[in-house]
């Protein structure tokens, strides 16, 4: 049996002889360990970004925009010909199973008037289904109904950051804007919401009935005219299902040949953003592979010095072995200093690396997460380094010749 | 042979082989013939564990250049055969400082080597090679590094240590003076035990054979 206790004491103790070295050898681990820990902070934090981004513009979400055209041999861009109808948003609805919801949207710019301030923003005109399938909450007030729908009443919800700047400390409720000049009433505001994937800002928005919208503020080339079709699936893995139940249905609405492209194009928002999840993931792998390098730098460090050090102290090992060390005895000695510069020089590694995470996130502006898994696991590995790398050169201690060892000079 | 409680001394000139022989007596190296039986067992084919075991509960070694550890206490150093017996702390402690008092060396427990005189770190070697209640000591020229007047006393106190204790002592030395302590002179020369002579001592029960 080995004396594990004393074998810590005299590896601590030899340590404690070298202090430049052994301070030296774990720099080596505490850079290694801190680099993985702040390149998984990166990392974590750029994909836990994402995720957000994703759930603020509404999960398994599709949206349908019309066609391009080609007009005198020039291709117009994507949505330049409005080919869609609250008609085709309604048949969606009732025709294709995998969807939950359906919100047609006629969206423009316009300036938006309160006593005396203006605001130029994005007013959307829609249906009460919009803001459950932008998983978007009132902050106050009420949503539209079926029956503003059907009036075309003149009423508004709005965005904070409409409400920020047309009302600063008054309460915009039941208060009358003018979008367009003419006069609507605020029944509600929306809750913050922040920036969209593309860095817009959401909460900059106006939404009014889609029928206001249609007849009142923006006008429609022909009757039923929307702009885009938001769809929710109702569930991820409906999406796809979803998104060729919408293709066939709309093809068939649209009297779009077998040859013919379609005039509308039906994107799956959800999907693009998991792709991006995905990347920063891989992303994430990539940047704690190349921080363990360091890692395993150290390691060979740790490596380098335990066998200068047994070489150093090849005639201890032969007054240890003369008066009884077994091998493990010699083992156990080395590979606990070995690993005591490993997790000491891990512990200090964690500190450097929140510390570091802090300060990208303070200078360069990045989000950043240290997860309690990546300092386990970083912590863990460099444990694992110094077993690893302590191992040769016990080993080779073991192996000496006690009286090579003892004449050793 | 040689009887338990004895005091040989080992003498010859450089390459006569005595160095080899103490190291197989004590169990650091193996023959490649014969046979070497200690205390009454064979240690030919013992593996380095169980050589190492042997070691530590039946011999302790005094060298020429006293190979204490060094920046370690006088108290740590004698402790270390206790350390890999596993002795429990409390008790190694005891020992330890019971072994340094014998030797007269209270209020050094806590000297490193470097703090010490010769003839005080050798007296820590020889406290060392006591402490586990090794029945045989083997001294490799334990006055080499020594003065005259220091020699006499180290020598005197293995003397004592033999008699009143009844420890086996292997001695190797070159210089006769140090060999008159024995009461037994084996000489080598080439490899070869070329003259062996003895005074008659006590008979021991346990015989070690070489």
């Amino acid at each position: 049996m080995i004396n594990i206790p004393s074998t810590i004491k005299i590896s601590t103790r030899a340590l404690r002889v070298n202090k430049m070295r052994s301070a030296l050898t774990m720099l080596g681990i505490i850079i290694g360990v801190g680099a993985v820990i702040a390149m998984l902070a990166v990392g974590t934090g750029a994909s836990e970004k994402i995720t957000q981004q994703i759930s603020s513009i509404g999960s398994n979400l599709i949206i349908i925009l019309p066609g391009s055209t080609t007009s005198g041999g020039l291709r117009m861009g994507m949505g330049s010909q409005p080919t869609l109808t609250r008609d085709d948003a309604d048949a969606i609805l009732k025709e294709c199973s995998a969807v939950q919801e359906v919100a047609p949207v006629l969206n423009g710019a316009a300036q938006v008037v309160y006593s005396n301030q203006n605001w130029s923003t994005g007013v959307y005109g829609t249906t009460p289904s919009m803001l459950t399938i932008r998983d978007w909450p009132l902050a106050t007030g009420r949503s539209f109904t079926e029956q503003d729908i059907r009036n075309a009443t003149k009423v508004a919800i709005l965005g904070q950051t409409v409400v920020d700047n047309l009302f600063g400390n008054i309460d915009p409720l039941g208060q009358v804007i003018r979008i367009k000049k003419v006069p609507f009433t605020v029944i509600g505001f929306l809750e913050r919401k922040g920036q969209s994937p593309q860095g817009q800002d959401q909460d900059d928005t106006i939404y009014i009935p889609v029928t206001t919208a249609q007849k009142k503020i923006f006008g429609t080339t022909f009757p039923g005219m929307v702009r885009t079709i938001m769809v929710k699936a109702k569930s991820t893995e409906d999406l796809a299902i979803a998104e060729k139940q919408i293709n066939d249905l709309l093809r068939q609405r649209h009297h779009i040949g077998p040859k013919q492209d379609n005039d509308f194009t039906v994107r799956n928002l959800t999907q693009i953003m998991q792709v991006a999840e995905q990347s920063t993931k891989v992303m994430t792998l990539l940047l704690g592979a190349i921080a363990s390098v360091s890692l395993l730098v150290g390691g060979i460090g740790i490596m380098n010095i335990m066998l200068v050090s047994v070489t150093e102290r090849t005639r201890e090992i032969g007054i240890r072995m003369a008066v009884g060390a077994k091998t493990w005895d010699i083992r156990l000695q080395f590979i606990i200093e070995a690993l005591t510069l490993s997790l000491i020089g891990g512990l200090a590694g964690i500190l450097t690396g929140i510390t570091g995470s802090k300060l990208i996130s303070a200078l360069a502006g990045w989000s950043t997460i240290v997860s309690i898994l990546s300092i386990l696991v970083a912590f863990g590995f460099s444990g694992l380094v110094g077993i690893f790398f302590g191992f040769y050169p016990a080993y080779k201690a073991s192996l000496l010749n006690p009286i090579d060892a003892l004449r050793y000079e | 042979m040689i009887e338990q409680g004895e005091f040989v001394a080992i003498m010859g000139p450089s390459g006569s082989g005595k160095s080899t022989f103490m190291n197989v007596i004590g169990c650091l190296d193996q023959q490649t013939r014969g046979q070497y039986l200690l205390d009454g067992i064979d240690v030919s084919h013992m593996n380095r564990d169980e050589l190492a075991s042997i070691r530590n509960a039946k011999i302790g070694f005094v060298f020429q250049g006293f190979n204490l550890l060094p920046r370690t206490s006088a108290l740590e150093n004698v402790e270390l055969p206790l350390l890999y017996n596993n002795i429990p702390g409390t008790e190694r402690r005891r020992k330890a400082l019971a072994a340094l008092q014998t030797l007269g060396l209270e209020g050094r427990e806590h000297h490193n080597p470097n703090q010490l005189s010769g003839g005080q770190q050798q007296r820590v070697a020889i406290a060392r090679a006591l402490v586990n209640d090794a029945p045989l000591i083997l001294a490799d020229e334990p006055t080499g590094n020594l003065d005259t007047k220091t020699s006499i006393e180290i020598m005197e106190l293995l003397v004592r240590l033999n008699q009143e204790s009844n420890i086996t002592m292997v001695l190797v030395t070159h210089e006769p003076d140090i060999a008159t302590y024995s009461r037994r002179i084996i000489r080598f020369i080439d490899g070869r035990v070329v003259s062996d002579e003895r005074t008659p001592t006590t008979e021991g029960k346990n015989t070690m054979t070489g």
